[in-house]
């Protein structure tokens, strides 16, 4: 038998997995990265002679529900045309049989690596972003159902993409059996985690965002960002009723708390609400402050 | 024990499941005597070399009492029914291969009783000088963990395997060239020099395209090879393209 090196082995591995391209307008030239279903190539197409990410069917996937399932996640990427979500060039078979798709290649940071050095005004601006996206694809009937800090690229010039919608549900999809849970644990909301399929809703993904937005805060937060945090306890709401609405209304509330206002999500003391009214007007109140205390002087010097 | 002379010989035939019928790894456990015996020359064939090279050194075992750990592994595996008691809930096949395996060996030392070669003829007819000849130069699981390393060694026998199998097939086809592009490119490249299509093809005597095509041609009979011989050593779907997954993929870190 053929003895093979440790350098042979992983040659033939590549040559067995890399995708079949010959024929075809791509020439994978890297990897991006792995999923559940597929694997992601950084490719050149050569027709329009710009890189695109390739998202191929992972070698063993080759039952038809595999290939439906990767061809429905293309046509929900492809239906939703929004600044926030990546769009969808093409899809089809490479000559291997393998179903995959072209998509922009999106060059930047995962939010989670991303936050690290931001801010907190940039990570909630970008936070807001990624609430607008998910509202939009709410607004079309689809629920991501796997958001969370890995599936968000922030972009070099700032822009932010909500990432892998493979697992997404669309309204008009047939119901799932419960018992099927699907999603990443940490960002899940309890009716997702606890396959409770009929009870996924968009507040299923309210509650995500909720987790991602408790992850941008991290710890040690000082008492100013009490409030923010509300905003993210009450996306997480266990009952989906006590959740805001949609990621619209979230982000609505955390625009509310950039702006120096107060989320609805919020109950203020009247010392935080004193502390806030004197932090809003600050210069007026000087300026009374400083009128009184003449008032006074001239009281007590020149007093009649 | 079946006689597996022929089917676990060196670059001899194996019993090749199609893929909608029963897998080798069901048929372990078959009523059926002849599939049953089909199916464990199968899983010999595939798992003799990862479990001797195992055996040499997790367990530190010279040449001979690994040969008749091996030998007895196998041969104790088929009398006690042990394979057939896999249950693909609990995981791969493969890990469960090893689990039984270590499970033998403790057992074995815990007798104190030396390991010693079934009696009589051999029951599995196995060419050791091969699998000890891959062994020089190495003396331990090389940081590795010990799943780690009998999956690497399972991936090796199977591509190896796959290998011999792509060259009788391509040659009963008379496609020589296809081989031999393979052969240059992929498996045994010019360290030093990596081919590239023009030199390969210069080197073989034809033109670009005809071995760029040759090429391809090779690694997709080659890709269905592999799968197909994995997929008769898994029980089913799901482990099947779990397995695709850890075997073909990029190994874990």
């Amino acid at each position: 038998m053929t003895f093979l090196s440790d350098s042979a082995l992983e040659r033939l591995r590549l040559a067995a997995d890399t995708p079949e391209t010959a024929g075809t307008r791509y020439s994978i030239t890297r990897e991006i990265g792995r999923g559940g279903m597929g694997t992601v190539y950084e490719a050149h197409d050569s027709v329009l002679q710009r890189p695109v990410a390739l998202k191929v069917l992972t070698l063993g996937e080759g039952d038809p529900a595999a290939a439906d399932r990767m061809l429905k996640e293309a046509r929900t990427m492809a239906g939703l045309e929004h600044p926030g979500l990546v769009p969808v060039h093409d899809a089809g078979t490479l000559p291997d049989g393998r179903v995959y798709y072209a998509m922009k290649l999106v060059r930047g940071e995962p939010l989670s690596s991303w936050a690290a050095g931001q801010p907190m005004a940039e990570r909630l601006r970008a936070f807001q972003k990624v609430c607008e996206a998910a509202a939009f694809a709410h607004s079309c009937g689809v629920v991501h159902r796997d958001l969370k800090p890995g599936n968000v690229m922030i972009g070099s010039f700032g822009e932010v993409l909500v990432l892998d919608w493979g697992i997404s549900r669309r309204r008009e999809d047939p119901a799932e059996p419960d018992g099927v849970v699907v999603g990443t644990r940490t960002f899940m909301a309890p009716e997702q985690a606890a396959g409770r399929t009929d009870l996924v809703t968009e507040r299923t993904d309210v509650y995500s965002l909720g987790a991602i937005l408790d992850f941008l805060l991290g710890d040690g937060q000082p008492r100013a960002a009490k409030a923010i945090a509300s905003v993210a306890a009450r996306a997480m709401s266990a009952e989906p009723a006590d959740r805001y609405p949609g990621a619209g209304e979230l982000a609505a509330d955390v625009g509310r708390f950039l702006d120096g206002g107060v989320p609805a999500s919020y109950r203020e003391t009247l010392l935080e609400r004193a502390g806030r009214f004197a932090g809003r007007h600050r210069t007026a109140i000087w300026l009374v402050a400083a009128y009184l205390a003449v008032r006074v002087l001239l009281l007590l010097f020149f007093r009649p | 024990m079946p006689s597996m002379r022929d089917e676990t010989g060196i670059g001899g035939s194996r019993g090749r499941f199609p893929t909608t019928s029963l897998s080798a790894i069901g048929a372990v456990g078959s009523r059926d005597p002849g599939e049953r015996d089909r199916g464990f020359a199968a899983v010999v064939q595939a798992y003799w070399k990862p479990v001797y090279k195992y055996v040499r050194l997790k367990w530190g075992l010279d040449n001979e009492g690994a040969k008749d750990a091996t030998q007895g592994f196998f041969a104790r595996a088929f009398e006690k029914g042990w394979l057939a008691s896999y249950e693909p809930a609990k995981g791969s096949f493969r890990t469960f291969l090893r689990v039984c395996l270590e499970g033998f060996l403790a057992n074995e030392r815990k007798a104190a009783a030396r390991l010693k070669r079934t009696p009589g003829e051999p029951l599995v007819s196995l060419n050791f000088e091969s699998a000890e000849a891959e062994l020089v130069g190495r003396c331990s699981l090389e940081g590795r963990s010990p799943d780690d390393f009998f999956r690497e060694e399972f991936a090796r026998a199977l591509f190896s395997s796959a290998v011999e199998e792509l060259h009788r097939e391509l040659s009963a086809r008379g496609s020589e060239l296809a081989y031999q592009a393979f052969e240059r490119y992929d498996l045994d490249p010019d360290p030093e020099n990596p081919p590239s299509y023009a030199s390969l093809a210069r080197a073989l005597g034809s033109t670009e395209s005809r071995v760029t095509n040759a090429l391809q041609t090779a690694r997709r009979e080659f890709r269905r090879i592999v799968l197909e011989n994995l997929r008769s050593l898994t029980r089913d779907d799901s482990e099947f393209r779990e397995e695709a997954r850890r075997l073909l993929g990029k190994p874990s870190p």
